[in-house]
Formats: structure tokens, sequence, C-alpha cells
């Protein structure tokens, strides 16, 4: 059935695919072969295979309470942002998708506008009132900002969602008695459970790879986020590269293996994320 | 009670969305208009505007920034190659798309510090360059100041395309398949079909893939920046952009009323952009 054409045509975009497969792996395999290099063979081997593979550099790595203190500070401030905004946007998005008020439209339109701001332009007067108010440099006064940044897209995807849920469903759980408040909790947050998982890995993803909030609002080094970390440690360790390329494999290690288990909503998220 | 409560269920967004974006808006305006030391100072017209816009500085900035636009056809281009080609379903295409999206996944502060020992002048890059014998492509990527920028674009480029692809490839998986099937009986070839049937049908999300193209190159380009600059958009003043510029008067010289400036002015372009993503993105639904 295949005749010879087709099958040199698709030889073709097999190889073409293939190099830009090469392409976006190569700087991931770079980082996780160096790492494995003794310090003096990356002198005089930088590309191929290490001849003899050392763990020495992970375990640096590993064994250095910074790094983990920095993915620490990550986690925290990821998870706070992630519980403020799902709390504050699942309670908006219902309002706007199922109740009646005045205002409504105007807030889903102010949403989708500040989704758009870029974050660069918030900063200097909330840096003014940060200082004003004593919130540099705290936890919570950077989950705020994260959560405020993060939170107009989460209203807009789940009242988008929250808009597809038929309405009988609604109507069957008020005639079981059922308060709006559980119908948020026990109908409608359960039915959004692939909305919901999408939206925290955007905005885990988010707040994880930020670097501009993290180096002007946590200034202070016991509460350096992982990213922040990672430019101090690479201008620490500036000519040890084998030991840098380690610290960044550790430090990409949580994103890759997340991704690899949830590429489906990893992949979904990131593309609604997109306008953010 | 009935008539409160959708208030009570907005009014957290609507505290959360005050606290930061509220008042910052409108202070941010008063700040560009006043000699902030600490926390307020004098008013002072516009002269925080005439410094910056007499100060070459902010110029080669901004200029950095427009230059980065010019990688905007490039990446839709590889984005679109790539999206057709994963589109045929050849064996194995979703393995490379997972390869391909990958880009994406990784922290921009990572991925730059992996690239800059890559692109350094005696790293791996220039050694396999050296090696195919293509010397005059051994560029000083990293430390020369006519090239750092470029370098900058091409980082810029690799990630970006990653979505890019992966936005495609969901726009052109949700046609219908029957105008590319009929073509295909009809004795098309992948070009034709691509020319002339599929990419037509994508307009929407390449304009509005264009769009977020833009607004990342001017305003969304500080963590690639900072780490390949040194924290300085060095070498010398190569990679300064727009951004590292409100950093550094925000933070380094504390001048806020400077960086309030910039920060208006940035907005209002960023305005004009994000009405034009709307309109887009309103002719994409229709």
């Amino acid at each position: 059935m295949t005749n010879p054409r087709t099958l040199v045509a698709d030889g073709f975009k097999q190889a073409a695919l293939g190099a830009a497969a090469l392409v976006a792996l190569a700087p991931t395999v770079f980082m996780i072969v160096t790492a494995l290099k003794p310090q003096s063979e990356y002198m005089v081997n930088k590309v191929g295979l290490p001849r003899e593979p050392v763990l020495e550099h992970f375990r640096a790595v590993l064994g250095s309470p910074e790094f983990f203190r920095w993915m620490g500070n990550s986690a925290l401030l990821v998870t706070g942002t992630v519980l403020l905004s799902t709390a504050v946007a699942a309670l908006a998005a219902y309002a706007i998708a199922r109740m009646e008020f005045r205002g409504r439209l105007t807030l889903l339109a102010l949403c989708t506008a500040l989704m758009a701001v870029p974050p660069v332009v918030m900063v200097v007067p909330l840096f003014v009132l940060y200082t004003q108010i004593g919130l540099i440099s705290s936890y919570h006064g950077a989950i705020l900002i994260y959560a405020a940044l993060v939170t107009p897209f989460s209203v807009y995807l789940l009242t988008t969602f929250f808009r597809t849920i038929p309405a009988e469903m609604f109507e069957a759980a008020v005639l079981d008695g059922a308060g709006d408040f559980q119908i948020l909790t026990r109908i409608v947050l359960p039915l959004a459970l692939p909305a919901l998982l999408t939206l925290v890995i955007v905005n885990a993803l988010w707040v994880w790879n930020d670097l501009l909030i993290a180096v002007i609002f946590l200034q202070d080094d016991a509460k350096r986020t992982l990213m922040a970390g990672i430019a101090v440690f690479q201008g620490r360790y500036n000519n040890q590269i084998p030991l840098t390329m380690a610290g960044m494999a550790v430090a990409s290690a949580p994103m890759i293996i997340l991704y690899i288990i949830f590429q489906r909503q990893f992949v979904r998220g990131l593309m609604a994320g997109a306008v953010k | 009670m009935t008539r409160l409560k959708p208030y009570l269920y907005v009014a957290p967004l609507v505290l959360l969305l005050g606290f930061v974006f509220g008042t910052s808006l409108v202070r941010m305006f008063e700040f560009s208009f006043k000699m902030i030391r600490g926390v307020d100072g004098p008013w002072i017209g516009w002269r925080n505007y005439r410094l910056v816009l007499n100060q070459p500085l902010f110029w080669e900035s901004v200029g950095h920034n427009l230059q980065l636009l010019l990688a905007i056809p490039i990446l839709i281009g590889l984005s679109l190659l790539t999206a057709l080609l994963l589109y045929e379903r050849l064996r194995g295409w979703t393995l490379w798309r997972a390869v391909l999206f990958l880009p994406y996944v990784l922290a921009i502060p990572i991925i730059a510090v992996v690239m800059k020992q890559m692109f350094q002048f005696n790293g791996p890059v220039n050694e396999v360059l050296r090696w195919l014998s293509l010397d005059f492509m051994a560029l000083d990527w990293i430390g020369s100041p006519d090239i750092a920028l470029w370098t900058v674009m091409g980082l810029i480029v690799w990630r970006e395309a990653a979505l890019g692809t992966i936005l495609f490839l969901a726009r052109l998986l949700s046609l219908d398949e029957s105008l590319v099937e009929a073509a295909r009986i009809e004795g098309a070839n992948w070009w034709q079909r691509a020319w002339h049937i599929l990419i037509p049908q994508m307009r929407g999300v390449i304009e509005f893939f264009s769009v977020i193209c833009v607004i990342t190159m001017l305003s969304a380009v500080f963590a690639y920046v900072y780490i390949l600059g040194g924290g300085r958009g060095g070498p010398g003043t190569s990679t300064m952009v727009i951004e590292l510029y409100i950093y550094n008067a925000l933070t380094r010289q504390s001048l806020p009323g400077i960086a309030a400036a910039v920060s208006v002015m940035l907005f209002v372009v960023s305005l004009g952009l994000i009405y034009l993503l709307f309109v887009v993105r309103r002719r994409q639904d229709d």
C-alpha cells in the first residue's frame, strides 16, 4: 500500500522531528552528563560521555542544607499560593457562574484584563507599599502577591468550567435542600477536578519558576527561593561547572518527574496558562 | 441575606485583587510624578519622565526589547513546522511531542545557567563547531557585547517554540479532517496540504500566539537576561532590557520615582497589547 515515495517522505519527516527533539533535549543531557564528570575531566572532555562517572557533585549538592532550604521555601510559597488562590477563585467563580448580582460581568472582564498585565509593572508600587507596612521578605507578603497574580486566570478558567455543568444538577441539589456552599463543595468541585488539577499545575509551576518577584520581595538570605538560590549558586561556583550542573539537575528534578507522571495535565495546563 | 450572598462569595477575590492591584495601579502613576525617597516625596511634575527619556541607557534597553521582536517570525515559523510534522502522526509522534515540550517545562533560570555554560567561548557548543570545521561560527556567544543579545534571543526561541508547537498542534487536531483527506485523495503533497488547507485555518491561533510573543518579548524576559547577563545586563549594557532597568532603578539605585515612570510607560504599551489580545481572541472564537 505505502509507495516508496511516501516512505522516503516519512523518513525525512521523522529525521526532522528527530533533529528538533535533539535540540530540545541537548541542554538536559548536557546538564546530567556533565554533572557526572570529575572536575578535571570536564576541562579536557566537554562534549563526550564521562569516562568514569562520579557522584561526588550530586553528593555535595544533596549534602548542602541550603539547597533544601531553598526548595523548602519555594515549596512553601507554592503551597500557600495554590491554596489561597484556588479557594478565592472557586468561591468567586461559583458566584459569577451561578448567581445573579450587579457587577458580575464587570468582575469577570476585570479578571480577564488583569491576566495580561505584566508582573513587572506591579513591582514598583508594591515594593514601596511593602516597605511601608513591613512586608518585604515575608512569606505571607510574597504569597499575597503571587496569589493576586495567578488568581485572575484561575477565576476565568473555573468560571468557564462551572458554566458547562448542566443546570439539572443544580436543580436536583436544590430540591434535596442543599445550600450554595454545599453545592459548591459536594457537587461542583468534584466535577471540576480535571480543571482544578490543571489550575494547580499552572499556578504551582508559575510560582516555582518565578525569579522576578522572588529577587525583589524575598531578599533575606533565609527566605530565598530555589530560583533566586540558583542565581547565587551559579555565581559562587563559576568555575566548577560539573558541580553547578549537579545543582541544576537537582533543582529541575521535581518538575521533570512531575512532567513525566502528569504529562497530559501539564500540557493542557500550560496551554491554558499561556496567556499569562 | 440572599441578596448579599453573591457578594460574600466574591469578597475574598475583591479584597485580594484590591490589595495588590487596586491601590498599586493608582500609586504607580502618583509615584512617577514624585521624587520618592523611601516611601514618599515631593511632587516634581514630569521630571522623572524627562530624566528617563533623556537617558541613553533607557533607549538602549527599549531598543533591545524591540530587537527581541525580530525573533517572533522565526519562532512562529519553527513552531508551525514542528506542529505540522507532528500532525502527520507518524509512528512514535506522541514521544516526539513529549520531548519537544520539555523546554517549556524547565524553569528559565535553570536552563539559562545550563546554556550559559554550553555557549562559553571554550564550551561544548564551540568545541562541536570546531570539530565540524565550522570555526568561523565558534563565536563568543556570552562574552561578546555584539552577540550576547542574539544568544538571549536564541534561548527564548528555543523555549517559547515548545509552547507554540503545542498550541498549534492542539488547533490542528481540532480541525475537521475531511478537507485534508479530500486533498490527499486528490494527490496534494504534504506541502500543498499544509500551505493551502491547514495554515489558512490556523490564522486565529497564529495571531493569538504572535500577540503573546510580543507581550513576552517586551515584558517577560527578566529571568533570561538576569542569569545570562550576570544580573547586570552584561557584558557592558548589551543585554539590558526594560524590566532590568526598572529593577535596577528600584533596588540598586533606590529611585522608585524613576522606576515608576518607566513602569507607567510599559503599562500603557501593555494595555494596548492586551486590547489587541482581546480582539484577536474574539476573532478566534467566532
